[in-house]
């Protein structure tokens, strides 16, 4: 894994006039409020992107992962993540759970493994992603945004935080497309 | 660790069914004292949250309870609106509501076969680990859900939550052209869906079998899947708008969940798929009911451990139904039927991939939802699962904590529940040197 905007100098751009296949996802329910993060971005991103670029919305259901994202040069996950508090409040550095903070993790070719970091709960991401490793269906690059959430009860809307960081991954999705070549 | 005698197996966060739960098992003196199945789910939510909606909105809203079976809800969902308003659809439209059905059943039980109950007949921690050494075989399981949701996004609209269903059948209709290239897919889906029940009826099942009651639907001439009516094993027949007097519901102290039971009957009952098959085993389409004759299935299967069986011969039973939808499929004239709204209280039922969904609207004249009711399968399985439990780990006092921890959690996952299905988020653990 690696974390940060640098490492997608290479294989951007539209050198060659190829076509890029890229796919959006979003994960999660809007109905259990802070968990429908990702459904918000990628309506935010329907007016923003180009037709090429598909825009998907997912339960995490690793095979319907899987299969929105094989053949895919680029796939951009936009899912909610739920920090143990506990676990960072022990640490005494500040690092305990923060509601609309944003992560972001590219896992391309060149990783060995998946982030350790980021464990699922039951059949989530974590399996959707060693099931495509197994399977050799893993995109050519796999660009996660993962928000900080702190409401996953039933209701719908954002909280106030977490609705400040859909936008904030909204641009940082589109700076991702950008960086391949997407005009948007 | 504990005492083999006295001993406490606590799991949470179970492993490989839908959503959040945990399981309670309690051994004292080489007894069983106690058995809890503890479990969320948000259907209850869902009823408060369509008080005061319209009468076309129930299907949508309600589909997003479950990402695994929003079909299903969707179709309770419509069929209690319109009995409440007096509308039915025409063939051509019930044909169509059906083929999604069948796209939802087939994804439905692939997802659960493949990815969620193998891996505890192969030994496997998880279907990532089974894919590992066996890729052709999750590779066919893929290529099912891949029909089934083409199946979904051409007659639903999209995959998941599929936004073409509409109250009085759909907002666009497909043309026959737009369908036969799924019956092509569906064809060689056939084949892996036959192939799929040669596989798993080479699985070792554990000697177990309940005498539970059954309750499925039933349509005489074919397999139910979106419509019939209710019976049981025990002899019962009633209609959805009498499933309020046959299916009580009980609130029990440490699950939010509801607990179902029959009406007068002492024993607990289960709906799903093996209830389905020892009821309706008879109209199984061809193909399935040759490949349940292979696999060595009778005509009832009363071993939960083989309700992956019954799921493998469901997945050819749908194929099969899809192929014949889409070859008899004309085009209807309108993609729905006019729903106008009145006062009046609507049932409906269905048969969810993990058994019988019951929804219940109460709408004033101007068409609002006074009351809405939804029972799903998984809660009316509950107690079920906790009797399974029992009995299953009084004959089992032998193993170690581990053995029989896994295998009581094998036991949950014969049944498929789906107790919280409406969130996946991330968990993140960080460790700081």
């Amino acid at each position: 894994m690696t974390a940060g905007a640098g490492g997608a100098a290479g294989d951007g751009g539209a050198a060659g006039g190829s076509v890029r296949r890229v796919v959006v996802i979003g994960v999660g329910n809007e109905f259990r409020r802070d968990d429908g993060v990702g459904p918000e971005v990628l309506s935010r991103l329907g007016a923003a992107v180009p037709d090429s670029v598909r825009l998907v919305a997912s339960d995490g259901e690793p095979a319907r992962m899987i299969e929105a994202w094989t053949g895919a040069d680029l796939a951009v996950v936009v899912d909610a993540l739920q920090v143990a508090g506990a676990g960072l409040a022990a640490t005494g550095q500040g690092g305990g759970p923060a509601p609309g903070r944003t992560h972001r993790l590219v896992i391309d070719e060149v990783t060995a493994e998946p982030a350790t970091a980021v464990s699922s709960h039951g059949l989530g991401l974590g399996d959707a992603i060693g099931l495509a490793r197994a399977l050799d269906l893993m995109p050519a690059r796999l660009i996660v945004h993962a928000v900080e959430v702190t409401d996953c009860g039933y209701g719908v809307g954002l909280t106030p935080a977490v609705a400040a960081a859909a936008e904030t991954v909204t641009s940082a999705v589109l700076r991702d497309l950008r960086e391949l070549g997407v005009p948007v | 660790m504990t005492h083999r005698a006295d001993r406490t197996l606590v799991t949470t966060g179970l492993a490989r069914v839908e959503g959040e739960g945990s399981m309670y098992v309690r051994v004292a003196g080489g007894q069983v004292e106690e058995v809890r199945l503890d479990i969320y789910e948000p259907p209850r939510f869902f009823e408060a949250f369509l008080r005061g909606r319209a009468y076309t909105e129930p299907p949508d809203i309600t589909a997003r309870i479950c990402g695994i079976c929003p079909v299903a809800y969707q179709t309770s969902a419509c069929q209690a609106i319109e009995a409440a308003c007096g509308a039915s659809l025409p063939p051509g439209l019930a044909g169509l509501r059906r083929l999604l059905y069948c796209g939802e059943w087939i994804s439905s039980h692939a997802l659960h076969i493949y990815m969620l109950h193998a891996p505890d007949f192969l030994g496997y921690p998880g279907a990532v680990e089974m894919a590992r050494d066996h890729r052709a075989i999750v590779e066919r399981g893929l290529a099912l859900r891949r029909v089934a949701n083409a199946i979904m996004a051409t007659v639903g609209g999209r995959s998941i939550h599929p936004v073409n269903v509409r109250v009085g059948g759909f907002y666009r209709v497909p043309a026959p052209a737009e369908l036969r290239p799924l019956a092509e897919q569906l064809r060689t889906a056939l084949d892996l869906a036959v192939e799929t029940v040669r596989w798993v009826a080479g699985f070792e099942f554990p000697d177990f079998s309940t005498d539970h009651e059954l309750l499925a639907l039933r349509e005489p001439g074919v397999y139910a899947i979106e419509r019939g009516t209710l019976v049981t094993s025990g002899g019962r027949a009633f209609t959805a708008a009498q499933f309020d007097e046959h299916v009580i519901e009980e609130h029990v102290p440490h699950s939010n969940a509801l607990h179902a039971r029959l009406a007068g009957l002492d024993g607990s009952y289960f709906t799903g798929p093996l209830a389905r098959y020892s009821l309706n085993s008879r109209w199984l389409p061809p193909a399935a009911a040759e490949s349940a004759r292979a696999a060595g299935l009778g005509p009832t299967c009363r071993n939960p451990f083989q309700s992956i069986v019954v799921r493998a011969v469901e997945v050819v039973c749908a194929v099969e139904e899809a192929i014949r939808l889409i070859d008899e499929y004309e085009r209807p004239d309108q993609p729905s039927v006019p729903v106008e709204p009145r006062a009046g209280t609507g049932h409906g039922v269905s048969e969810a991939p993990r058994g019988v969904l019951y929804h219940h609207y109460v709408l004033d004249a101007a068409g609002t939802v006074a009351s809405a009711k939804i029972v799903p399968p998984t809660s009316q399985n509950q107690a079920a699962i906790q009797d399974d439990l029992r009995s299953f780990v009084a004959d089992r006092l032998d193993l170690d904590d581990e053995a029989l921890t896994h295998q009581c959690e094998q036991a949950i996952r014969n049944y498929d529940p789906c107790i919280s299905c409406a969130t996946h988020f991330l968990k993140l653990h960080v460790e700081r040197g």
